[in-house]
């Protein structure tokens, strides 16, 4: 008998199964899509999906201290609780680390760090863009720190503020191969707070991705394993969330603080 | 060596970073819970430098990661 036909429609079925089967492309949801093209002059101002979110984001964090102070009482009700946890919060490590001069930054640091942190938040439910995982976004906020920490430098000291790249106590010998060091790690300063930041959410998310990948695909026989380390990622996801805009604040503190009080 | 193959060599060494950062949290958590042991009452002031600690070092194994995404992108 002639079993060819067996090896026929095997190699035809493996070959189906290699052209239909689903690739996994963990990268796929931090590809920015241009929904409206706008270049004036050459300028990319294109409203795209990490736009729309970034809009979204300012508007939750909006809508929440809008609808939490709504009609403050002095015993504070839920939504109040929260919005004033927050502020508190705040308000602590800036007093904590930068001490009653830092109050005039206040507006700054608390939009900042709710910005991250809602950034970081709604990158979770599915579907959505999360806007921190572009290296361009954590980069612009770092950049935009970085500068204001040598423009108030250069205000509160003026051309002192260069004595910031000596340490105090230092034998001079050693000062040709320390100031080099020091102006090194004052420049890494930016890229070391947008790459963290980044990094982790990039990370986190590319993780998610994988073990929903292997959710949907797997057979229902061993598909419960990522299922429940997708449940226990996310839970995770939002923990690293909070502490990634936590760190990202008190960094921007302290820098602000090196700037104002020096060594 | 072909550009391929040596891109997915790259990214492999690129991992090895998570190494460091494993002894780095291992010795971190090892040392607070030490810490704890000895003065249970400092926990709660403690526990928050711990966390931060923590979110530094992952953020030293995930620049490795920030590596593996360049070099995937030039091979």
């Amino acid at each position: 008998m002639n079993f060819s036909f067996v090896a026929e429609a095997y190699a035809e079925t493996a070959q189906t199964v290699a052209t239909t089967a689903p690739k996994m492309d963990p990268l796929h949801h931090f590809q920015v899509i241009n929904y409206l093209k706008i270049t004036p002059f050459g300028f990319d101002m294109s409203i795209s999906n990490s736009v729309l979110w970034m809009w979204i984001v300012v508007g939750v964090v909006y809508g929440l201290f809008r609808l939490a102070m709504r009609n403050p009482t002095l015993v504070p009700g839920r939504l109040q609780s929260v919005a004033e946890a927050g502020y508190l919060f705040v308000q602590g490590m800036i007093h904590d680390i930068i001490g009653p001069s830092g109050k005039k930054f206040f507006p700054a640091i608390f939009t900042l760090f709710f910005f991250v942190l809602f950034s970081n938040w709604t990158g979770l439910i599915p579907g959505s863009f999360t806007v921190t995982s572009q290296l361009i976004v954590t980069g612009t906020l770092a950049l935009i720190i970085f500068a204001l920490s040598i423009v108030l430098g250069a205000y509160h000291h003026g051309w002192k503020f260069l004595g910031f790249f000596v340490p105090h106590g230092l034998p001079p010998a050693l000062l040709p191969l320390m100031v080099p060091i020091e102006i090194i790690s004052f420049l890494a300063r930016p890229v070391s707070l947008s790459v963290r930041l980044f990094a982790n959410m990039t990370a986190g998310h590319t993780v998610l991705g994988v073990l929903f990948f292997f959710t949907a695909t797997l057979t229902w026989a061993v598909a419960w394993l990522p299922f429940g380390f997708t449940v226990v990622f996310t839970a995770m996801e939002i923990f690293i969330g909070f502490i990634q805009a936590y760190i990202f604040t008190i960094l921007t503190c302290v820098y602000i603080n090196d700037s104002i009080h020096m060594h | 060596m072909e550009s391929l193959p040596a891109s997915f060599i790259g990214m492999g060494l690129a991992a090895t970073g998570l190494g460091g950062a494993g002894i780095g949290l291992g010795y971190m958590f090892g040392k607070a819970i030490e810490a704890f042991a000895r003065q249970p009452s400092a926990e709660g002031q403690l526990s928050k430098y711990v966390w931060i600690g923590a979110a530094f070092v992952e953020a030293i194994a995930l620049y490795g990661l920030v590596l593996a995404f360049i070099i995937m992108g030039k091979g």
